[in-house]
């Protein structure tokens, strides 16, 4: 078997590649995509505790659908309100939406 | 007289009620206070009289036992208590039997004389309240209540004195009298309060037991107490050197003239010494008592002198008391009790007769002015023949009361001290003189102003004249001593029985028995004869007529030293005087500099604090207060910034935090 802890590495690779994609870029659709990652991230961890840790109950895997559907009912509405933040400000960089400035 | 004594307290209470009733109920009705005072007079009259003939029927005995004593307060002072009461002994009924008498004599009087004055009522007021300082002082039976009566008389004098204060002489005098008696007060004062410290006590007999312990322990201080309580009756009773007031005290009405200052008020300082006497005998060799001869030798021939150069008709009367005073103290010097009271009792008459007598005068003529008047005599002879009564008792001549009185002192002063007869003896005579010359240019001879027309007093003013004339005619005959012949043992000398034991119970007290002596006797009426004699002389055979200067003038730089009284006034003016004000000036640049400096200084320091105050209040206070709300604002101000609207900032932070968090739980 592929010791535990190849899969812990992997998923602290993404989530970090996930949280730079959240902090680091200018799109809001590429901070949704990072968001996305880091909650696949998440998922990974989860599967291989599951597997590895507790393989006879449930719980691992119920968890991780718990996770994608909530994630993917998190980018509908993120995708909206982006839409909503274009139709009024005519832009996606999250730099410029800064009206709750000082 | 153990029951009579409870009496007593009522002789000087009733006319203080009348005084108080006067001043508050009736003060706008004249005639009724005026008939108040009288009645209460009248009641203390009768009051003492009673207690005088019980005393006098029950002779022997009354001499010989101890005095009747009522005690009216005691005040609790510590261990002991301070008894204040009166009593009844020889000396209280002898005053008892003047002070009423008179007094009575001059209320009357000044119903008549004080007629038409706006402030008739507060007059009888006055003088009963002075009635009762000298009533009580006579029956007190401490040093205490005699003091207060004793200053309830300065009080009476002084508002009696400036009577009429829209003078200013008036009132002048008024002041003089006050603080020239103050002085003497002061050393009384002192006095009584030594000598309660050393004996414990004020009652006149405690005191004179204790004393003779002193006089062993510690004779200076029991020299020094009784030169101090002589020195209130310096003052009082107007011997030199406190004699000024007394002049000058003629400026009030001639009623109060012949009230306080001829018959009694000036009496109490004789009558302290009298009362005291064993305080002055006490020491060995009795130096007190030799300062009480001298200053009465001096003051009885100095007062003498300045009399004759004198001429308002008062003036000479008190210059002429002052001169019987000094006889009085100076025979009280020499240890002649009996002879002493006798004289005071006798003067009271015959000078209260001559003061009411002038005022009849001055009433009748509107003059004080001796020079202006003259020829009195037919237009006033009431007047004139009791006034004339009055002069030859104060002249000495048989068989008047004054002569008898007289010749004791001087009969006691050839037996005791040879220096201090000769000096009254000279006295005499120019007593003598200046009162014939008084007589002289006031009513013989022809009127000197046309324009007086003098008239006789109503008989409001000369019945009282009459009795006094009475009482200086025959008062004599109650002191003639038993050995004189013929009519000493006829007499049996009653005043002698009366007072000579009075100090029977203190062993220490020697008075001198005096024998008569017949030459010295011959020698006091060759010297009031004399006198008057030589006074007629001068005035009386060609009395003066308008214009002419008084012949005595002759006498040139001593005509003009009498006449200003040896410039004693204008000696202690330049000198007493200029000290007293320097003093208070002095004390004046004291209190306005250093003590309202100091106040003042307080005052600004205060004002500067609090300005300071006030700075550390706006500035360092409201400082910090306002400078927390900028420094939140100053914070606030920077801290803004971190609110920089961009989501992706906000997450950084969030970021961190959570991995802050997860160090510090996982390594807690």
């Amino acid at each position: 078997m592929i010791p535990l802890t190849w899969f812990l590495i992997v998923a602290a690779f993404l989530f970090c590649i996930g949280l730079y994609g959240a902090l680091a870029r200018r799109n809001a659709i590429a901070i949704l995509m990072g968001i996305e990652l880091m909650l696949n991230a998440v998922n990974i961890n989860l599967i291989a505790f599951w597997r590895y840790i507790t393989p006879e109950v449930l719980t691992g895997q119920v968890f991780a659908i718990f996770v994608i559907t909530v994630a993917a009912a998190e980018a509908a509405i993120g995708l909206a309100l982006i839409i909503s933040i274009f139709r009024n400000r005519e832009t996606v960089i999250v730099e410029d939406v800064d009206m709750m400035k000082w | 007289m153990e029951n009579l004594v409870t009496l007593v307290p009522l002789i000087p209470i009733v006319p203080l009620l009348t005084f108080a009733i006067i001043v508050v109920f009736t003060r706008r009705n004249d005639k009724l206070s005026s008939y108040l005072a009288v009645a209460a007079i009248v009641i203390s009259w009768l009051l003492s009289m009673v207690i005088v003939l019980s005393a006098l029927t029950q002779m022997p005995q009354f001499a010989e036992e101890p005095a009747a004593h009522l005690t009216l307060l005691r005040i609790p002072t510590g261990a002991t208590t301070l008894d204040i009461g009166v009593q009844i002994d020889p000396l209280t009924v002898a005053l008892l039997f003047m002070v009423p008498t008179v007094c009575m004599m001059i209320f009357i009087y000044s119903m008549g004389y004080m007629k038409g004055d706006p402030r008739y009522s507060r007059f009888f007021a006055y003088i009963c309240l002075f009635a009762t300082g000298m009533l009580g002082l006579v029956v007190a039976d401490n040093l205490l209540l005699l003091f207060i009566c004793w200053e309830l008389m300065g009080l009476c004098s002084y508002l009696l004195i400036g009577f009429w204060f829209e003078k200013p002489e008036a009132m002048w005098a008024g002041l003089k009298a006050f603080i020239t008696t103050r002085i003497g007060d002061v050393l009384l004062l002192l006095g009584m309060v030594m000598l309660y410290w050393q004996t414990g006590a004020l009652r006149f007999e405690t005191v004179f037991e204790g004393v003779q312990g002193l006089a062993q322990t510690n004779p200076t201080l029991m020299y020094i107490i009784a030169l101090l309580i002589f020195g209130g009756a310096v003052g009082k009773s107007a011997q030199f050197p406190l004699h000024v007031w007394l002049p000058d005290a003629m400026e009030g009405p001639t009623p109060v003239s012949a009230l306080i200052h001829a018959a009694t008020m000036v009496a109490a300082g004789v009558f302290l010494v009298a009362r005291m006497l064993p305080i002055f005998v006490v020491l060995e060799g009795m130096p007190a008592l030799a300062w009480v001869a001298a200053i009465g030798a001096i003051t009885a021939f100095f007062a003498s002198t300045i009399a004759i150069a004198q001429d308002d008709i008062k003036r000479v009367l008190a210059y002429s008391t002052i001169s019987q005073l000094g006889y009085m103290i100076m025979c009280l010097g020499l240890g002649g009790f009996v002879a002493a009271v006798f004289h005071l009792i006798t003067h009271a008459f015959f000078k209260a007769l001559l003061f009411l007598g002038s005022g009849s005068v001055i009433h009748g003529a509107g003059t004080n002015d001796m020079m202006e008047m003259g020829g009195l005599r037919k237009k006033m002879p009431y007047t004139f023949w009791t006034f004339l009564v009055g002069m030859l008792a104060l002249a000495g001549v048989p068989p008047l009361a004054g002569f008898w009185s007289k010749d004791e002192i001087l009969a006691t002063a050839f037996v005791e001290n040879q220096a201090v007869w000769v000096i009254g003896t000279v006295a005499a005579f120019i007593t003598a003189f200046y009162m014939t010359r008084q007589v002289c240019l006031t009513f013989l001879g022809k009127p000197r102003d046309k324009d007086i027309h003098a008239h006789e007093s109503p008989p409001l003013m000369y019945v009282p004249l009459i009795v006094l004339a009475v009482g200086a005619v025959l008062l004599g005959f109650l002191g003639v001593p038993e050995d004189f012949p013929v009519l000493g043992p006829l007499l049996g000398n009653p005043l002698h029985h009366l007072l000579a034991d009075q100090f029977r119970q203190w062993s220490y007290v020697h008075l001198p028995h005096v024998e008569f002596n017949p030459s010295v006797l011959l020698v006091s009426v060759a010297m009031a004869l004399g006198g008057i004699g030589l006074g007629y002389l001068i005035y009386g055979r060609k009395p003066l007529v308008a214009g002419q200067r008084d012949p005595l003038e002759r006498m040139g730089v001593v005509w003009t030293v009498l006449r200003n009284k040896y410039y004693i006034d204008e000696i202690y003016r330049a000198t007493v005087i200029r000290g007293a004000i320097g003093l208070a000036n002095v004390c004046f640049r004291f209190d306005s500099g250093i003590v309202d400096g100091t106040v003042n200084l307080v005052g600004k320091l205060t004002e500067r604090w609090s300005h300071v105050s006030g700075l550390f209040d706006t500035y360092v206070i409201d400082g910090i207060v306002n400078g927390v709300g900028r420094v939140t604002s100053a914070v606030g101000q920077e801290l803004r910034y971190i609110q920089t609207g961009r989501v992706q900032n906000y997450m950084i932070i969030v970021v961190i935090s959570v991995l802050l968090l997860a160090g510090v739980f996982l390594y807690m």
